[in-house]
Parts: structure tokens; C-alpha cells; sequence
């Protein structure tokens, strides 16, 4: 175990008064170092022989994934069991939502039988927002359409500190589909916040128009993206993107874009590559490279872990503040 | 003999222990430790943070000093373990809790700085149980102050402190907060939730 490694002091005055994480794009810089710093004491949990703690004894988390997950939804399960907290998973196959039962209702109904928090994703954007709304659980967003996928960002920001000791002036760069992608957005939103400098890099029917707005620079050519870059963050090419014909195909893009050793040979001593998963290997990345030396791709699924903890032990806290007071006499 | 009646009401911030009072506390509580425990060789010194574990890091230089070999020292947040989690809001921080040696057939020393109500070694007993099963694990406090609500007493008093339930202990110790003192102040604020 590492001697006490601790985050920056920046989360020396915040507290989490949110019931709900739906994106980095409404966080401030101090509310994500909070979340960076309490991860960073649950990752311990993590390595003890009983990898439970009971903090969230007595909650009852649902994963309501429309959308086919593997990755994040077992690890939010995950999370929430070494919480001691109880966890049903629920995707539309195979229950009411099959039938026609809106996402609305759904939630309504898993309400009345006292879910505390609701874990979402969704393959249209703002569904967890909608649902934040209507419900006095709390809501995790675990990825809405092209929007936000808050956790995910949030544990690749904990793996950059933990790896370079810091987030602020290092050059990022994010590679691949950044339209349809909510893995970038999310990340754009928490690292240029936390002080990073961000370029994007892909094919240009990839890039949305008018990215610079967000703050981050542009490049098309993949050179220039590696040149100065801390930390190359690689996202998964989708088969459909070739069909809708946005790449002309795989290995066109693999010639322009892939990440192999020879690229890297243009890198910063100590380069991140990032990913988060899965894993197109011989696309956006060789195997050479996904499983070299300065891959953490694997750490960053062992940080998602803590980083889950951490947001669901910081919105559980925020549910109650009602009761503060205490109840009356 | 019982404890007076009408005790006069402690002053903003009264002193009850300097530097020197404290230094001294803490070398008879490690001469007390090592007279307890033949075998200094298995001795862990696991201090409740914050000031808990700077104690702890100071007693373990103390016993270093008497017994000439290193002792195991760390550092435990009960944070997780607390009984009135479901009840506040928002959650407090959570430190790290960081003890690099298995716990399993040691003589554990607990360390805190003020023993209360009892409910944070309650949390402790439960987080140390988690991380292996001791040998014995003895607690050690620098100030026992009363008014506990679970049958739990500590083996190593720096200062038997008796205090009414509205006042308000305060451990000052340099690493953390630039002074040397332990004080009563008589109000409890509402930020102070005892635990």
C-alpha cells in the first residue's frame, strides 16, 4: 500500500450537496477534487481481505441499464456491494420496459419500493436528468447518448493524477470518435476545469464543428496530437460509424489513426495511453500497445471501482438533507 | 468522592494541558504500554485520524527510543464504520486508512485523543476486525472526558478529564494545528457532532 498518498488540498472546503451526478459539466473544480480525494481513500478497501465496508448498509441501489454494459454496470455493482449496499440490476429485456412501459414509470415504480439511489444509462441524452427530476432518489449517470458519462471521466482523471501527480498543465490529448462520444465530452468538461490542456485529434467528419467552443485545440493529424501529449486518451471506433460511412473503413482509419509502437516513437518519455474500454484491438490501438509499458488501461478499471464508491457514498449523504434538523420532538 | 456539584464553569478556552504536560503524558503511557506488553517485538500502535494517528506516530518514536527497534504504526478512518452515517448529511470525508502489515496475531495499541461517548472506538473495533483479528487490541487516549454511552473504557489515560456533556474538548497538537495545548471550551457548536 502506498504511504499515504493524498490528493491536492483542493477538496479542503468543498462538501457534496448534490443528490444526483448527471455530468462534470455542472461540477465545479472543487466538487471534483472531492470526489478524486474520498476515491482515493476507498481504493484502500479495495485491497484489504474483507473488501467490504458498511457505510451504505441499509441502501438499496438499482442499475437500470437501457443500453448493453458489461464494464460499467459490473462495476457499479461492485461498488455498491463492497458499500454493503443492495443491488438489483435491471435491463429492458425481459422486463416491463419490453412492453411498453415508459422509463418515467419504471422509475416511479422502483420508487415505491424504496430504492435509494438509481444508477442510469441510457442511449438518449438528458434521460437521467429527466429522471433526477421526477424522483427523490438519487441518479448516477452511467452514460446518456453522446452527452456525459460522468464516472468514467471522473476515474480517468483519478488514474492521471494518481500516475502523473497532477491534472493542471499537462497536455491531453483524445483520440478517435469525438462526435459521438461521451467519454470525450465527459472529460473535456473535467479536465480543462481541472486545468489541462486538450486537443482532440480524428477524422474529420468524427470532430463536431465548433469544439473549440468547450476549450480544447483541434489537430486532424495524429503526429501533432502525440507531439506534446502527457497523456493520449484512444476511444473505441464503433462498427457502426463504417457502416454510416463517417470512415471510409477500419483499416483506413488504423493507417491514419491507430496507435502502434512505431507512433509512439514521436512521444513524451512517460506517455498515459488511456482507454476506456472495450478494446478494438488492431484499430484504434495495437496490442503491442495496449499491453506495453505505458498502457494504464487496466489501472483505470481498478480506479473506476473506487471512483463508484466514492460517488455513491458522496450522493447517499446528500439524500437527507431534510432531516438534518432531526425529527421533532 | 464524587464529583463536586457546582463545579466553576470553565472560561473560554481553559487550558487543561501545556506541551510539557502532554510530552510527559505520552512517555509514561509508552512506559505503560511496554510494562503491559513483554513483547515490544509485536506491538502495532494503530492511531483513529487525525490526531489519533500523530499520536500514535509519537508514542511509537517514544517506545523506539526505549526499546531500540522499530514499531508498526498506522492510521485507521472510521468514517465507514460510524453508527450515525444514515443520519448525516452530507457525508463527512473520508481519509485513508493506511496499515501496510497484517493485524492478524499482533498486540494492537488503538490510539485517540479524546475517549467521549465511545462510539468512535465502537467504529474502530468494527474497521479493525475487518482488516485481520489481533491479539489484543488496548486503547490508549490522551484525554477520557466522560460520559460514555457503550461499555467501553481505555487501558491508557493521559488525563482523566471530568467534563459536562455541553462542553467542549479541544486536542491541539503541532503536526495539524500549529499549537501545543489541550483546552475546554464551554459550548458545543452545532457543527460539532460527538462521535
Amino acid at each position: 500500500m502506498s504511504p499515504m498518498t493524498t490528493m491536492p488540498p483542493m477538496a479542503k472546503t468543498a462538501q457534496w450537496m448534490k443528490k444526483d451526478l448527471l455530468g462534470l459539466r455542472e461540477l465545479s473544480a472543487e466538487e471534483i477534487g472531492l470526489i478524486l480525494e474520498t476515491a482515493q481513500s476507498f481504493k484502500e478497501v479495495s485491497l484489504r481481505p474483507i473488501k467490504k465496508v458498511p457505510a451504505l448498509r441499509g441502501k438499496t441501489v438499482v442499475n437500470l441499464f437501457f443500453e448493453p454494459s458489461t464494464r460499467t454496470r459490473t462495476s457499479f455493482e461492485l461498488a455498491a456491494k463492497r458499500l454493503s449496499a443492495d443491488i438489483v440490476n435491471i435491463s429492458p429485456q425481459g422486463s416491463s420496459l419490453a412492453k411498453g412501459e415508459t422509463v418515467l414509470d419504471t422509475v416511479k415504480n422502483l420508487e415505491a419500493l424504496k430504492v435509494d439511489i438509481f444508477v442510469i444509462r441510457h442511449a438518449a441524452a438528458g434521460v437521467p436528468h429527466r429522471v433526477a427530476q421526477r424522483t427523490s432518489a438519487c441518479v448516477i449517470n452511467a452514460g446518456d447518448g453522446a452527452h456525459e458519462h460522468p464516472t468514467q471521466a471522473l476515474l480517468d482523471l483519478f488514474t492521471i493524477h494518481e500516475k502523473k501527480g497532477r491534472i493542471e498543465g499537462l497536455n491531453v490529448s483524445i483520440i478517435g470518435d469525438i462526435s459521438h462520444s461521451r467519454v470525450a465530452r465527459s472529460n473535456i468538461w473535467g479536465l480543462t476545469k481541472l486545468g489541462a490542456k486538450v486537443t482532440v485529434c480524428g477524422p474529420p467528419p468524427l470532430i463536431p464543428t465548433q469544439i473549440e467552443s468547450l476549450g480544447v485545440s483541434v489537430t486532424y493529424r495524429i503526429e501533432e496530437a502525440i507531439k506534446d501529449a502527457d497523456v493520449l486518451m484512444l476511444l473505441r471506433i464503433q462498427h457502426e460509424r463504417q457502416e454510416a460511412k463517417l470512415v471510409p473503413s477500419l483499416r483506413e482509419y488504423r493507417l491514419r489513426y491507430g496507435i502502434d509502437q512505431g507512433r509512439l516513437s514521436f512521444a513524451k518519455p512517460g506517455i498515459l495511453i488511456m482507454h476506456p474500454g472495450p478494446v478494438n484491438r488492431g484499430v484504434e490501438i495495437d496490442s503491442a500497445v495496449a499491453d506495453g509499458p505505458y498502457s494504464v488501461i487496466l489501472d483505470q478499471v481498478t480506479n473506476g471501482l473506487a471512483v463508484r464508491m466514492a460517488v455513491l457514498y458522496l450522493v447517499s449523504g446528500a439524500t437527507r438533507m431534510d432531516l438534518t434538523e432531526g425529527p421533532a420532538p | 468522592m464524587s464529583e463536586p456539584l457546582l463545579r466553576p464553569a470553565h472560561r473560554e478556552g481553559t487550558r487543561v494541558l501545556d506541551a510539557e504536560m502532554i510530552r510527559r503524558a505520552l512517555v509514561r503511557i509508552a512506559h505503560e504500554i511496554l510494562e503491559r506488553n513483554k513483547d515490544s517485538q509485536k506491538l502495532a500502535l494503530v492511531g483513529i485520524h487525525s490526531r489519533g494517528y500523530f499520536l500514535a506516530q509519537r508514542l511509537a518514536r517514544e517506545i523506539e527510543g526505549i526499546e531500540k527497534h522499530p514499531v508498526l504504526v498506522g492510521a485507521l478512518d472510521i468514517t465507514l464504520y460510524r453508527d450515525d452515517l444514515s443520519m448525516i448529511a452530507p457525508h463527512p470525508i473520508v481519509r485513508s486508512t493506511d496499515i501496510a502489515f497484517d493485524l492478524t496475531h499482533v498486540d494492537v495499541i488503538l490510539i485517540d485523543d479524546v475517549l467521549f461517548t465511545g462510539r468512535t472506538i465502537r467504529a474502530a473495533l468494527n474497521a479493525i476486525n475487518d482488516l485481520g483479528r489481533p491479539k489484543t487490541i488496548q486503547l490508549a487516549v490522551l484525554i477520557d472526558r466522560g460520559h460514555r454511552e457503550l461499555p467501553i473504557r481505555a487501558d491508557y489515560v493521559g488525563k482523566n478529564l471530568p467534563t459536562r456533556l455541553s462542553e467542549r474538548v479541544e486536542v491541539y497538537l503541532n503536526e495539524r494545528d500549529g499549537k501545543e495545548e489541550v483546552a475546554i471550551e464551554p459550548q458545543v457548536t452545532a457543527t460539532d457532532v460527538p462521535l
